[in-house]
């Protein structure tokens, strides 16, 4: 189901209808991180990919257009590139433990000593709360500072502070800046 | 900037539940799932649905673009400050175990703390990406 959605995704030339099978892709998704028992995963790719990312893409589109470009010409080498790379990675996955197995080395590891000290340690029924916040604070305080940089960069490219007063009114200007810095 | 009146009156009904689901989620984090960053992108969700249905205009005049930014910036540093707490009560960087008198305490407070920050941060990181993007929608330009 979800490869017919990506199939659909590339084929498809409305770019809004592009927009709803992602987000749709994303709830699917989703969905197959509750049945993992991912639960936290779960709830930030529900509130993440098919929320806030459907937002700003779609707010993207207001500002560009709602019909992509096709190119006529097939594209050979990417797609040699894509099953080469596809069939290295099905490859890959021959010598991985099957889903769920107790004895895969990554359950061998560190997740045994969460599972058994944290309640001592930290004392709070969810786990994954306390890897993240405390076993794993620095990567935590790294994503906050991803989020934060990335807000930043959002603020410093797109937003018109810094344009002068005199064309602050004329929208073709603002239009021909966005389109350089797309270039 | 819409007059739906259908779409006026769901939205006034869901955006406080969504803030409350926010803010459970942030706090109930330690004990269902969630915690700060999906709070976080669940309370500017109440946001953007908001500038989505009266305009960038009235949600600007609830959370003005300076308040955001500033709030931005306060989320790391709650989060960098509660590292630097547990160094001055004489613990490594984001040991949490110094915070209170008994660990496991100071390891709920620690945690406490840095969603809060965590949670402030990605919720006006993400509003202030949407005020970005929608600013420069021809409908909003003339601000």
């Amino acid at each position: 189901m979800l490869a017919v959605m990506a199939i659909a995704i590339i084929r498809i030339r409305s770019l809004i209808a592009v927009i709803m099978l992602s987000g749709m892709y994303s709830l699917l998704t989703a969905l197959l991180f509750v049945l993992m028992d991912a639960v936290d995963v779960a709830l930030t790719e529900a509130a993440v990919g098919a929320g806030i990312s459907i937002i700003l893409l779609l707010a993207t589109l207001s500002l560009t257009g709602e019909t992509r470009l096709t190119k006529k010409t097939p594209a050979l080498l990417p797609l040699i590139v894509v099953v080469l790379t596809g069939m290295v990675l099905i490859y890959g996955t021959l010598d991985m433990p099957h889903y769920a197995d107790p004895n895969a080395p990554v359950h061998q590891h560190l997740g045994i000593r969460f599972i058994q000290d944290s309640p001592q340690e930290i004392g709070i029924p969810n786990m994954v709360t306390s890897v993240l916040a405390s076993y794993r604070g620095f990567d935590t305080l790294g994503e906050i500072v991803v989020v934060f940089v990335a807000g930043v960069a959002v603020m410093l490219l797109l937003s018109n502070r810094r344009r002068r007063p005199a064309s602050s009114s004329d929208p073709t200007s603002a239009r021909d800046k966005q389109e350089a810095l797309d270039d | 900037m819409i007059n739906h009146v259908l779409l006026r009156v769901v939205a006034k009904l869901l955006i406080p539940l969504i803030m409350l689901f926010a803010l459970y989620v942030q706090f109930h984090g330690e004990y269902s799932p969630g915690g700060g960053f999906q709070a976080g992108v669940i309370f500017a969700a109440a946001f953007i649905l908001y500038g989505l249905i009266f305009g960038l205009q009235a949600v600007k005049s609830v959370a003005p673009t300076g308040v955001i930014r500033v709030l931005m910036a306060l989320g790391v540093l709650i989060f960098a400050g509660t590292g630097l707490l547990s160094i001055m009560a004489g613990g490594n960087y984001l040991d949490y175990n110094v915070l209170a008198a008994d660990p496991v305490a100071g390891q709920h407070l620690g945690i406490l703390l840095i969603e809060i920050g965590v949670g402030v941060t990605v919720a006006s990181a993400m509003i202030m990406i949407y005020y970005t993007f929608s600013g420069r929608h021809p409908l909003n330009q003339d601000e």
